[in-house]
């Protein structure tokens, strides 16, 4: 492994890291502070893309960056005071269930308007071509803006949480809802406020995943079960915990992607004579490339054993 | 305490609940059984016979699936690992026996498919099972991905993208009868049916038992459950060990039918959100309502989708619309409007019934020529602007036809929402003088008992 590959990928991963968080931020604050599993999350950031590519043929990408997750911030504000405020006295699992119908509707809805195939969201001018070239390797400027992208993000959602009195109100209302409420807040429109926002994170991560991705009717299947791995592992309801496993996810995708390796030649390198008669040569010959798919369920799987409630989690059950 | 005391001055030998075999039971199990028996001899057709079996085993899976989430309060979104890995078991077990390495007779191969099941069921339900509500659906969620990717790792035991292919007719016929090889449909449809009967009673006798009682338990109070001293993690995995074995079954019936696997179908999250899609529509909180559930599965997914492309937006629709204003299902929508029309205030529904129905058919309309419209114009525009819907003819390229289906989503959807409106002011009325009425009876039969507290 040379300093080369070492440094992209590390970039690389940081950045879809970022990515993923400015996904799980969302998802982990609406988790924490109404209990619900918002199964439709990735929804949104697929909604995010189509409507910014949408917009972006219209009026260009900058507007679309702010335009996209308005949009977004009003349906999801509309979903929840709309649909899921309904099933709220019915319990955790009818609230897990609407999302997961509404999942399934904003897919066929986004086939019905904009097709089934790839649309071609394009980069905008400025944000096309390498920003740095690194050991005869070039990082693009869209990644360097996504990462940048999200570091504001978490920086503004810190800031409006710990430092504005809205932030201090939702905080309240996450911790003792009926004190708040009897303090005469309006607990159910924070509620809709934060659902409507954790759909905008969502959205504002679609408009620049779209582009620098793919923007498909699969892309919010692709990340979507990612990102509740991101949620688990770094525990339910810990932002902190949603970052560093954000990062951590990242960074191990991109690395294994880029590995040819296997336990056969690891073996063989010490010494192991391995053939295809030796047993269980189906899985030594697997090369660590082949298994990045899954090392994120592993990591699941495995934090699930040895600490149940997650990286930086408090939350027991 | 009151149950408590009353508990201990029962008599000797007073059981809790009916007999178990009594009259009503006797006779709804019977009928069961008939119904299974006669349905393909009344729908001869082989589309029929097809669908049929597909209803057989798919009761067992729904059934089995919500012994999760209607008995355990567990959203699993990844039941179709349990019966898909018992597919596969089942479907190298039938190849092996076809070699005469294994000498596993076709009718015992569901339950080979069951111990497959059941035994991935062991083996992922420990950490499926640590946690509770949200996470245990996140965790079922992330192992279904593991298992399904996986799958595609493994050619040589998952067949890859082609899947494993099998032929049911091996070995000496059933009972030494010679025509009884499983070779054709009907046979085959009579054996799904056989396994669909006892699986269907078995986990009904399984909500009897006092593991299925500690099961709703858990659901409703795991907090309580612990404090009488039983560990909830330990109930949740052995219902999941046993959902995993009935929902193998239902993999090894399904292999038998279709006489193939594929990985990329059979394990996918797509097929595990049908199944719990399916479970909740015909209702979770009834014993037989994923019955009816299996049935609506089979019907959208071959009639429905044979009748519209866009027949899975009309089907998250009506899933939305369900959690929503019935979450109990269709089993619970049956049983409520049995319990008004029992306590006779059913009178008032007919009208009100009859007005929703005029004014749903309304929206429906509206709303289905907007969808097939736009699907048309997305999928099937070089065929012209001619649509055929409901045996009209509409045109895509006029406004007319756009106005049209616009306007009668709106006053359809207005006409609605007041009928809507004074339903659900009826039928609060309703409930409220059945509750009364069962207070008044309450009463009267404590005053005869005189003095036992309701």
């Amino acid at each position: 492994m040379n300093v080369e590959f070492f440094a992209i990928s590390l970039l690389n991963g940081v950045s879809y890291g970022l990515l993923l968080f400015m996904l799980s931020s969302g998802l982990t604050l609406i988790f924490s502070m109404m209990g619900v599993l918002n199964f439709a999350h990735t929804s949104f950031y697929m909604l995010g893309a189509y409507l910014a590519y949408t917009i972006s043929g219209l009026v260009g990408f900058w507007p679309a960056l702010v335009l996209a997750p308005l949009i977004v911030f009003v349906l999801g504000a509309a979903f929840e005071r709309y649909s899921l405020r309904r099933v709220h006295k019915f319990g955790h699992v009818p609230e897990l269930l609407i999302t997961f119908g509404l999942s399934y509707l904003i897919l066929e809805i986004v086939q019905l308007l904009w097709g089934r195939s790839t649309v071609p969201y394009g980069l905008p001018t400025q944000l096309q071509g390498p920003l740095f070239t690194l050991y005869g390797t070039q990082f693009p400027k869209s990644r360097s803006f996504i990462m940048l992208l999200a570091l504001l993000m978490l920086g503004a959602v810190w800031l409006l949480l710990t430092r504005t009195r809205v932030g201090l109100v939702i905080q309240a209302a996450l911790k003792h809802p009926e004190m708040v409420e009897a303090l005469g807040h309006n607990v159910p429109r924070v509620f809709m406020l934060v659902f409507g926002g954790g759909a905008a994170l969502a959205a504002l991560a679609g408009v620049i995943g779209g582009n620098t991705y793919v923007t498909e009717p699969a892309m919010a299947a692709s990340v979507g079960s990612i990102i509740f791995v991101v949620v688990v592992v770094g525990g339910m309801g810990s932002l902190a915990g949603a970052f560093l496993a954000s990062l951590l996810i990242g960074i191990v995708q991109t690395f294994a992607v880029a590995m040819d390796q296997s336990l056969a030649t690891g073996l063989q390198a010490l010494g192991v004579a391995v053939t295809d008669q030796t047993p269980g040569y189906e899985l030594l010959k697997l090369t660590i490339s082949q298994v990045a798919p899954i090392l994120p369920y592993l990591l699941l799987v495995l934090i699930l054993i040895f600490r149940p409630k997650g990286l930086l989690g408090t939350r027991e059950d | 305490m009151n149950t408590l005391a009353s508990g201990t001055a029962r008599p000797t030998g007073y059981r809790y609940g009916v007999k178990p075999f009594n009259a009503t039971r006797v006779l709804t199990w019977g009928l069961f059984a008939l119904a299974l028996a006669v349905a393909p001899l009344v729908f001869r057709s082989s589309l029929a016979l097809t669908m049929l079996s597909q209803i057989g085993y798919l009761i067992i899976i729904c059934l089995s699936y919500n012994m999760l989430l209607g008995q355990g309060g567990m959203l699993s979104f990844g039941h179709a690992v349990y019966t898909g890995l018992g597919s596969f078991i089942a479907i190298h077990t039938m190849n092996l026996a076809a070699k005469g390495s294994l000498p596993v007779p076709l009718v015992l191969i569901p339950l080979v498919g069951g111990l497959g099941g059941m035994f991935f069921a062991i083996l992922f339900g420990y950490v499926s099972t640590k946690k509770s509500g949200t996470t245990f659906a996140m965790i079922t969620l992330g192992l279904g991905e593991l298992v399904a990717s996986m799958a595609l790792m493994f050619p040589t035991f998952f067949g890859g993208e082609g899947g494993i292919t099998t032929n049911r007719v091996y070995g000496t016929p059933f009972l030494g009868i010679p025509s009884l090889t499983f070779g054709p449909q009907i046979q085959v449809y009579y054996l799904i049916a056989a396994y669909c009967f006892v699986c269907t009673a078995l986990m009904y006798a399984f909500t009897a038992t006092p593991l299925g009682r500690m099961l709703n338990a858990v659901r409703d109070n795991p907090e309580r459950v612990e404090f009488i001293g039983y560990n909830t993690q330990r109930v949740r995995y052995t219902a999941f060990i046993i959902a995993g074995f009935f929902a193998g079954i239902g993999g090894g019936l399904a292999t038998i039918n279709f006489e193939i696997v594929n990985a990329a179908d059979s394990l996918n999250g797509i097929r595990s959100g049908g199944y719990l899609l399916f479970t909740f529509l015909g209702g979770a909180t009834y014993f037989f309502g994923p019955i009816i559930g299996a049935v609506l599965l089979v019907f959208a997914s071959i009639l429905l989708s044979e009748l519209t492309k866009a027949w899975l937006l009309y089907l998250g629709l009506i899933f939305l619309f369900m959690v929503m204003f019935a979450p109990g299902g269709v089993a619970s929508l049956v049983m409520t409007n049995l319990r008004v029309a029992r306590f006779g205030r059913f009178g008032p529904f007919w009208a009100l019934y009859a007005g929703l129905a005029v004014t749903g058919a309304l929206t429906a309309a509206g709303a289905a020529a907007l969808v097939e419209m736009i699907y048309h114009r997305q999928l099937n525009a070089a065929l012209g602007p001619e649509l055929h819907f409901l045996g009209l003819s509409l045109d895509t390229s006029s406004a007319t036809s756009w106005v049209l289906a616009a306007a009668l989503l709106a006053v359809g959807g207005f006409l609605l929402e007041q009928v809507r409106r004074r339903f659900v002011r009826a039928w609060g009325h309703a409930q409220e003088q059945i509750e009364a009425e069962i207070q008044r009876r309450l009463r009267h039969r404590g005053g005869a008992d005189a003095g036992v507290a309701p």
